[in-house]
């Protein structure tokens, strides 16, 4: 086994010496109580800043960051989500046709945080706000298989079965969710409602944590071949729009 | 054979874009940048015109990276670009010589009283479209001059060249100081008050109002046609479009005939109405514009509502307030809460614009009490982009001999759900958006597309044209027309606040 990480434990120092202090530290204050190099110590607060542990104010000088003082307790903002997801998940229904929608995990549901109507004439209302269970969609299934809060929330007790095809098994749900986190894609194929398929793929962070999934909605036949496997061509606009939204949350960014 | 795509650059008035679209008009890269805004002193707004070409010379390589798109396989590019925005810079080294004075910007106020001795605001009115405000870019040229004496002199000889920020671009696109393009396009020329609505030629005695030299004015041509080619940052691009943004997002969603409308919500909201081929002066408080022209094709005009402060208000609230943390924030915040609690927000920092053109309006917050929270606010600001959008539609169907029986909205602002909804609400009619939020770069691309064949017509256009999403009223009329009642007031507040102070 390899010792500790040396940035690792200076970076923790830093954060610790801004927690400790009421007023800001100054770069020159932070380098000399922890016997850094300043360029060392710079590199280091740079960082903290982009992970946004750490902030930098007016004056250059530094302080703990308000995300990091919330952590665990701030969620992704759904309209946050929304504006950061809006340009592609058009994009992607532009090119599939069908309608596209975006859902984060709240309150043991999925919840659709924007929803993009599908080409057509047909009347069609706006989703958004709605929940749709976790363990019977391709955009719940995402959440489950990538967010340990929500797999938590259902695996605990027995889910509701809305078709023949719902999976309501625990063995076969959790090799659905391990089939989902290897495939990095999820798809449903009239499990909530007969005749209705989904596909989604994960939305990640920067750091790469899941936030949201997005991903397709429309009849089987849309979505599938005449043996119910989703198509490849619509798999591969899921997965190419979720990597763009993600990329507009800084994952696979250069930094 | 290779893919063929059409890129767009959107310089906007707090961001700078670059898109690239396939031939189905479905957006395949996007690049964006964020500019500085100064605010030297109140009511002045500032751009850094050379900051801003150098987000261009990253955005767009990276663009193409981003795709993973040959610069062979752009056919073409469209120019499109925050209006009236005035850049003054030297034609041998290629650098601004002052500040960009921003649209928004209400410095010329006092200058106003001025020129309308020397032109009555009439004939101006009757001759550009435009009511004497401080938004139009004649003013700004004309304060310019007369504060640097040394620039007028500079501007005499020929060694500056004027420019709105799509000649400013444009010309540095092609090659600036060797070679660059000095032009700019009807729809863009048709905001300066220095030309002729319908000769679309600078016109002589506007000129000798704004003291503008006629040699260091660009070129006015089509909107669409051959604006040259790029050398820089990436060369070998033909230029096939050079539009203004609002005009662009109209063209954007496809409103190419008479009686067709769009409304925008970004930094401002901008509701057009195209009028075809003739231009219709409004009675009603609104602006007559060139919407856009083809080559060797009659002009398009369209009717404006233009409101200056929309997005922006959000962006104060974020910036100067830090009431939120991000824009979309400002829904969760007003979300938090079931109405205004009696408060309103008239957000006049630039004065009101249409249909009420009072320069002197001041902001103000009316209806506060001890019950009003954070929420109350948000809910305040977002309910003042819909009434002002509310004043502009009511003035538009005065003008027009039809009223409008739904709005296609388009701009970052629709991804706020409870704004669109407030909007159907105050409106009263249903609110669609276009599967393109983006219409901007989209009309921009459309625009260059067309012009070098990549489309056949607009009609291939029209059927890319896709409903993303639709919002219907659902407040309750009385409760509507109380809203507009307060308003109403609110407005007549802010226009008094504005005014002069009785000396002491």
């Amino acid at each position: 086994m390899s010792g500790p990480v040396q940035s690792v434990e200076r970076a923790a120092a830093i954060v610790q010496l801004l927690a400790s202090t009421e007023e800001p530290l100054g770069l020159a204050q932070i380098a000399a109580a922890l016997s850094l190099a300043k360029t060392t110590a710079h590199g280091l607060l740079g960082t903290l800043c982009d992970v946004r542990f750490v902030e930098k104010d007016e004056d250059g000088c530094y302080r703990v960051g308000r995300d990091l003082l919330q952590i665990g307790s701030t969620r992704l903002d759904p309209n946050e989500l929304r504006a950061h997801a809006l340009n592609w998940t058009d994009a992607l229904a532009a090119r599939t046709g069908c309608a596209a929608r975006v859902a984060m995990f709240r309150e043991g549901a999925a919840i659709i945080a924007h929803h993009v109507f599908a080409i057509g004439s047909q009347e069609q209302t706006l989703e958004v706000g709605r929940r749709i269970p976790l363990h019977a969609t391709a955009l719940g299934k995402v959440l489950l298989a990538f967010d340990p809060g929500a797999a938590r929330s259902v695996l605990s007790r027995p889910v509701q079965s809305f078709t023949y095809r719902t999976i309501t098994e625990r063995s076969a749900l959790l090799r659905e969710l391990a089939d989902t986190r290897e495939n990095g894609l999820a798809v449903a194929v009239g499990e909530c409602e007969p005749e209705i398929a989904g596909i989604a793929a994960p939305v990640r962070d920067r750091g790469g944590y899941v936030v949201a999934s997005v991903g397709i909605t429309g009849s089987v036949d849309e979505l599938c071949d005449a043996r119910h496997r989703p198509r490849q061509t619509l798999e591969d606009e899921v997965l190419r729009v979720a990597r763009a939204v993600s990329r507009e949350f800084g994952h696979g960014r250069a930094a | 054979m290779s893919e063929r795509y059409v890129a767009a650059i959107d310089q906007g008035t707090t961001s700078t874009r670059c898109l690239v679209f396939d031939r189905q008009g479905r957006l395949v890269a996007l690049t964006q940048e964020q500019h500085s805004q100064h605010y030297p002193r109140p009511g002045w707004v500032e751009h850094d015109a050379a900051e801003i070409w150098r987000l261009v010379c990253r955005l767009l390589p990276e663009a193409l990276r981003t795709a993973a798109i040959d610069p062979s396989e752009i056919v073409s590019l469209g120019l499109t670009n925050q209006r009236e925005t005035v850049v003054v810079w030297d034609r041998l080294t290629g650098e601004p010589v002052t500040p960009a004075i921003v649209w928004q910007d209400t410095r010329t106020g006092p200058l106003l009283p001025a020129i309308a001795e020397e032109l009555d605001a009439t004939v101006i009115h009757a001759r550009t479209g435009l009511p004497l405000a401080t938004y139009f870019t004649g003013p700004k040229l004309r304060w310019i001059l007369e504060n640097d004496e040394s620039l007028r002199e500079r501007a005499e000889t020929g060694e500056l060249l004027f420019g709105t920020m799509d000649t400013w671009l444009l010309w540095n696109l092609t090659g600036g100081p060797r070679g660059g393009v000095h032009a700019t396009d009807v729809s863009n020329a048709s905001r300066t008050m220095l030309m002729d609505l319908r000769t679309l030629q600078w016109d002589d005695e506007l000129l000798a109002v704004m003291r503008v030299p006629r040699r260091a004015l660009p070129e006015i041509r089509p909107t669409m046609g051959a604006h040259g080619v790029t050398t820089a940052p990436v060369a070998g691009i033909p230029v096939g479009a050079v539009i203004g943004d609002q005009q662009a997002s109209l063209f954007g969603q496809t409103a190419f005939e008479s009686g067709e409308a769009k409304c925008t919500f970004g930094t401002g909201t901008f509701m057009l109405l195209n009028t075809g081929d003739q231009p219709v002066l409004s009675r009603h408080g609104l602006v007559t514009t060139v919407a856009h022209q083809m080559e060797g094709e009659p002009t398009v005009y369209a009717l404006e509502g233009s409101v200056a402060v929309a997005g922006a208000l959000v962006e104060w609230c974020r910036e100067s307030l830090g009431l939120i943390r991000s824009p979309a924030e400002i829904e969760t915040l007003a979300a938090s809460v079931d109405d205004n609690g009696g408060c309103f927000v008239v957000p006049a920092f630039a004065g009101l614009y249409a249909p009420h053109w009072e320069s002197r309006a001041q902001g103000i917050v009316a209806g506060l009490t001890a019950y009003i929270t954070k929420g109350h606010i948000a809910r305040a600001v977002l309910e003042a982009v819909a009434l002002q959008t509310q004043e502009v539609l009511a003035a538009m169907n005065n003008d027009a001999d039809l009223p409008l029986l739904s709005v296609a909205v388009d701009g970052g602002m629709t991804s706020n759900n409870l704004l669109m909804q407030t909007v159907a609400d105050v409106l009263d009619v249903p609110v669609v958006r276009p599967m393109m939020a983006e219409t901007v770069a989209l009309g921009a691309a459309y625009a260059a597309g067309l012009a070098v064949g990549y489309w056949s017509d607009q009609q291939v256009l029209r059927r890319q044209w896709h409903r993303a999403a639709e919002w219907h009223p659902m407040i309750d009329p009385q409760r509507r027309a109380q809203m507009l009642q307060q308003w109403s007031r609110a407005i007549e507040l802010s226009v008094a606040w504005g005014r002069p102070h009785p000396p002491v």
